[in-house]
């Protein structure tokens, strides 16, 4: 993580909002009673959300609590789960695929486009805290590489224009497109459909 | 090439509406509850009948491990998980599944429950695929609300409920027990088998773990029937599949053909052949990061199927098709898949947490040439020393892409550590 971040404070204490701690307890109820401990992922997460991106130690130890389950339990979990961030991190956190399927399709020059767009390097924090640049393992969307994960999003078929072009848009408060970013609708060929291309394949 | 009326997801590319209304209009949800009368028996006999062999990578018969489940409960609950902790580099076809035609999987969700005597099923999906599991959450509470699951699910007097775990990001739990030990409120580390999930599984109950699309076609199967699924492929390598091409190919896509289908026909028809034609081609990973490579030569007539690929040392896995052209290092391709070997090692077993961090490190002198020709040899047998000696299979994955670039590129890593000793005397 950045310099700027490396002496990050931990909060002292932590607590749901009235509206999350609704979303805890739905998520308590997916499993069978005294099964709490199997929400305590889904908790972790609605916590990391509702505190900026990351997950402070006091939040582990409130769900843990609010679980009944002992903190090192939440400790393992957090620590283990790559999604956790246990570390603040951008306001826009760009993570980058740069397993094989995105190498072979240029994910270095993705890299290369997000660290000089943003003026950072791997692993690290923007000084206003808006974007942190992540290289990733696969994320799963290999037919439209190369490809990044902003937050929530997927941003597919990437050249260097277009992430920049997105990186761009994100620092003037803009949404940019998600999804492909060339004219594709998901994972079908470019050319044109090679299947699904009778009527036996439309409602 | 297989006919669009033998089409199985036939929203795979989203063009169409893909929740309930759509997915009613594309067959979907059609007589359910006259496959659930027909009775437990009848539906596990008919899955094995179809061939249908497991989507995930293992190719196990989906009907076989169904009838390991016991017939009777012995009081525990059954349940079912769903595999869509989609991870294995180059696997992006549960993805589509989830988003674009979502009630195949959670009608099937419903048969495959019964068939096992659950009436529980976790869908268990990774962390990144956020707004997948939106889609997918949207269309189990739309199948809530249409009485399609539920209490007396589709009119059928089973009940059944329908739940998303989501990941938080770790390749390891795609293994089943250790996507089981993470519904559990755990980290994600195999268990040792026995006892399998058949016998204690989730909660220490019987349970079923099946991939997304293995779920996603039964409902198809029954409804067209076990006889026209085992027409299409070979014997033992029945069905239609979803196959991911990617890396240099002109139109990288996903999309469902015939088990079997001619791996350079498929590149050719659908992802418009090689960047730079056919003879431009180095090698294909052909079923995910976990499978050995096969040269140009091999590629020129392996059919896409289990046995057609094992027969060449390599595996249908999960289908995801890498190719790459004479332009890749493929030194340095293989490393950067130990790298992510060592990644996710889970660090349970030391062959597999110490093993995965020696082959990357000795990877990354090999793309270098930063090493003794004796090394090639040496890390062979280091390969051999993690294979087969760790809990879960990861320890294998991470063995034989290296293992499948010695066997056909040793002339490679021999040249790039001669010229790297030329170029330090120089």
């Amino acid at each position: 993580m950045s310099t700027q971040l490396e002496n990050f404070e931990q909060p002292d204490s932590f607590e749901f909002t009235l509206e999350v701690m609704e979303m805890a307890k739905a998520h308590i109820s997916k499993y069978p009673e005294g099964r709490q401990a199997s929400a305590v992922m889904a908790l972790l997460d609605l916590a990391q959300r509702q505190h900026d991106g990351w997950l402070p130690r006091a939040a582990m130890d409130y769900v843990a609590d609010f679980l009944g389950i002992p903190r090192i339990e939440a400790y393992e979990v957090a620590t283990f789960y790559t999604m956790y961030n246990l570390e603040p991190v951008g306001k826009n956190h760009v993570q980058v695929c740069t397993n094989l399927p995105c190498w072979l399709r240029g994910s270095d020059q993705i890299i290369e486009a997000a660290t000089r767009n943003l003026g950072i390097e791997v692993g690290e924090t923007t000084d206003d805290g808006m974007f942190t640049i992540s290289a990733m393992e696969c994320l799963g969307a290999c037919v439209n590489a190369p490809m990044m994960q902003i937050n929530d999003d997927y941003y597919e078929d990437l050249d260097e224009i277009s992430t920049e072009s997105i990186l761009t848009e994100l620092k003037l408060g803009q949404t940019p497109k998600t999804g492909s970013q060339i004219d594709r609708k998901s994972c079908e060929p470019i050319g044109g459909l090679t299947s699904l291309n009778s009527d036996a394949g439309s409602d | 090439m297989l006919k669009d009326q033998d089409r199985i997801f036939t929203n795979i590319y989203g063009l169409h509406d893909p929740l309930l209304a759509g997915a009613k209009s594309r067959g979907d949800w059609d007589g359910t509850k006259d496959i659930l009368a027909k009775g437990r028996d009848w539906i596990v006999s008919n899955v094995k009948e179809s061939g249908l062999r497991g989507r995930g990578g293992a190719g196990f018969g989906t009907g076989l491990k169904w009838s390991f489940m016991p017939k009777e409960s012995d009081g525990r609950q059954h349940y079912l998980v769903v595999n869509a902790d989609e991870g294995e580099p180059g696997t992006c076809k549960d993805r589509e599944i989830m988003r674009h035609d979502p009630h195949k999987l959670v009608e099937g969700c419903l048969v495959a429950s019964f068939a096992i005597g659950a009436n529980t099923a976790y869908i268990y999906v990774r962390g990144e695929f956020y707004r997948e599991t939106e889609v997918l959450q949207h269309a189990i509470d739309e199948a809530y609300e249409d009485g399609l699951i539920g209490e007396n699910a589709s009119g059928s007097g089973w009940d059944f409920e329908l739940y998303i775990h989501r990941g938080m990001g770790a390749y390891i739990c795609g293994e089943e027990t250790a996507l089981i030990e993470s519904i559990e409120g755990k980290k994600g580390q195999p268990r040792l088998k026995p006892p399998f999930p058949a016998n204690k599984g989730l909660y220490g109950c019987p349970s079923t773990v099946n991939n997304v699309e293995s779920i996603a076609v039964i409902p198809e199967i029954l409804r067209r029937g076990a006889v026209w699924f085992e027409s299409l492929g070979r014997p033992n390598n029945t069905g239609t599949k979803l196959f991911n091409i990617s890396g240099h190919v002109e139109q990288p896509c996903t999309v469902e053909e015939e088990m079997s289908i001619p791996l350079k026909e498929l590149i050719d028809k659908h992802a418009g052949g090689v960047r730079g034609g056919w003879d431009n081609l180095l090698a294909i990973i052909p079923g995910g990061a976990s499978v050995p490579c096969l040269t140009k030569g091999v590629c020129e007539t392996v059919l896409m199927d289990f046995d057609s690929l094992k027969e060449q040392g390599s595996g249908l896995g999960t289908a995801a098709i890498m190719v790459m052209d004479k332009s890749t290092d493929i030194i340095a391709a293989i490393s950067r898949l130990s790298a992510f070997y060592q990644h996710e090692s889970c660090g349970q077993c030391t062959p597999c947490r110490e093993g995965t961090g020696w082959m990357s490190r000795m990877m990354a002198r090999m793309v270098a040439g930063n090493a003794n020709l004796e090394e090639i040899d040496l890390l062979e047998q280091v390969t051999r020393q993690v294979e087969g000696h760790t809990i879960c299979a990861l320890g294998d994955a991470a063995a034989w892409p290296i293992q499948g670039l010695i066997k056909n590129f040793r002339p490679e890593l021999e040249a790039r550590i001669e010229q790297a000793k030329k170029n330090a005397v120089a």
